[in-house]
């Protein structure tokens, strides 16, 4: 057995807009009042909505750079004007959704609460999860009211409880946590992993098919057992 | 009139989208219904052919996309059910040739002519696919009782939840499953999916099992829907059922089947 963790990033992604010099002034003023926002965190710049000549966007990304900002990505601008340790953005990346920095008014503790209640740390589907679908959810345990087919995947940063028949894969603790486990009623799974350790189903007790299993991590051995 | 429009999909090929869509639209056209079958494998066409239709053809679908020919002179009137047209595909294009904007067009007018409006689908997800399912109201999809065929079904299942205008509008689409190419006796004896299986994993309603029979590809060969061409065969009957719980009515579900009678009658005939 090897280990293949996946790992997902919350990064946040700046895009400025024009004039370019109001707009660091309301940055500015922002980072007044939400002191160590940047700290340690990873920031993409989107320049696709300012129209920036190609001597001008190092001068701009050392401007954001000067804040203590880590800029770990730049999009919007050929790709071969950046300097070394600039890459364009990874492509795919879903869930753009674009955080107005002016509805954050005041202090870091009172984002913290927002937070806590847009992102549920529990996802429960009530519907089939259809072959070629996948669900991936990082915040924490999915729970399905149904089946997962076979050629769908359920990808969770905690826990994944099926209470149908999982013929699909369910990749718990996909963050690498080796304490999320999965359940599900009916087992006749292509694929099980648990905090980057996994099984597919040649490797599987054939016993175990068709019947109600939980799966979990013990040390560095994906554990299996009928459960009833 | 505003039709509701079906489309015939399966994700894996030959497995009887285009023998199923002929079957319900010709179906649905012998009990009165005002029924069009329109043919999305834009290419491939092979509608036309089990309608008997291919040597009418002059205009199609990509005629009337492109503005070259008005619905009305692309829709062939089937020769042995009056209320049954047919949009033929064009086989000398490929599927880019079907814009989104100009299906769109073409759907709309068909549904004000139409009680039904049919769509038989290429296999595959595709651009082609895709748009045959876009402005379906009901998915009948086509499923043989075996593992690869059930899970492409399950696919476009999904597809159908996400890509449809209906589904875009939050609104629920309807999809039913029809079993095609179902032999009762290598069932029972494990060499297919039994009927239970297929539905549990699909989790749909079951619309109707039609029965694997040489009447299928008889009917083929004639160019005809297999309701019409052998109105009384196994298959015949179990598709009529099928239309007929499409219209909403309660059918009890049974697999037709020629061996039994034909097994009574050897059997009455002896005791006579």
């Amino acid at each position: 057995m090897f280990r293949l963790v996946g790992r997902s990033f919350l990064a946040f992604v700046l895009a400025p807009e024009t004039p370019l010099d109001s707009w660091i002034e309301e940055l500015d003023a922002w980072i007044g009042r939400s002191k160590g926002f940047f700290d340690s965190r990873p920031i993409m710049v989107d320049l696709s909505r300012v129209q920036l000549a190609k001597p001008d966007v190092a001068g701009f990304l050392a401007q954001l750079q000067a804040r203590g900002m880590r800029i770990i990505g730049v999009e919007g601008v050929d790709p071969d004007w950046l300097g070394p340790g600039l890459g364009p953005l990874p492509s795919g990346g879903n869930g753009a959704r674009v955080i107005e920095l002016a509805d954050v008014e005041n202090t870091a503790e009172e984002g913290k609460e927002d937070r806590s209640k847009s992102d549920p740390t529990a996802l429960v589907l009530d519907f089939p999860v259809r072959s070629g679908q996948s669900i991936i959810f990082p915040n924490g345990d999915v729970t399905v009211a149904g089946s997962v087919a076979s050629g769908a995947e359920i990808i969770a940063g905690g826990s994944i409880h099926i209470y149908g028949t999982l013929r699909g894969r369910a990749i718990a603790g996909s963050a690498g946590n080796p304490q999320a486990r999965i359940f599900c009623n009916i087992f006749e799974a292509e694929l099980l992993a648990i905090g980057g350790l996994y099984k597919t189903a040649d490797s599987i007790e054939p016993e175990l098919r068709g019947r109600p299993v939980q799966a979990w991590l013990d040390g560095e051995i994906l554990m299996m057992t009928p459960q009833n | 009139m505003v039709a509701k429009v079906i489309v015939v999909t399966s994700g894996k090929g030959g497995v009887g989208k285009t023998t199923t869509t002929a079957a319900l639209g010709a179906a649905l056209a012998q009990a009165g219904q005002n029924v069009a079958v329109v043919d999305f494998d834009v290419g491939l066409r092979n509608l036309d052919l089990i309608m008997g239709a291919e040597r009418r053809v002059v205009y199609d679908f990509v005629n009337v996309i492109q503005g070259n020919a008005k619905l009305n002179q692309a829709l062939i009137r089937d020769k042995r059910v009056g209320t049954l047209s047919l949009l033929a595909a064009s086989q000398t294009r490929d599927k880019d040739a079907l814009t989104e904007k100009g299906v769109a067009r073409v759907m709309k007018e068909l549904r004000d002519k139409f009680d039904w409006v049919i769509c038989d689908s290429p296999a595959g997800i595709e651009r082609g696919a895709l748009l045959a399912m876009r402005h379906a109201d009901i998915a009948v999809i086509v499923t043989n009782p075996e593992i690869s065929s059930v899970r492409d079904s399950d696919r476009m299942v999904g597809l159908l939840d996400a890509k449809t205008v209906k589904a875009e509008k939050d609104e629920e689409i309807e999809k039913h499953v029809l079993l095609a190419r179902y032999d009762p006796d290598r069932a029972a004896r494990g060499e297919m999916l039994a009927i239970d299986d297929v539905l549990e994993i699909l989790s749909l309603p079951l619309l109707g099992v039609i029965p694997e029979s040489r009447d299928v590809l008889k009917a083929s060969n004639l160019g005809a829907p297999v309701t019409v061409a052998s109105p009384v065969s196994a298959p015949a009957r179990a598709y009529k059922d099928a239309a007929r719980r499409l219209t909403g009515e309660t059918v009890t579900m049974t697999i037709p089947s020629d061996k039994r009678n034909l097994f009574g009658m050897l059997f009455g005939g002896r005791a006579a």
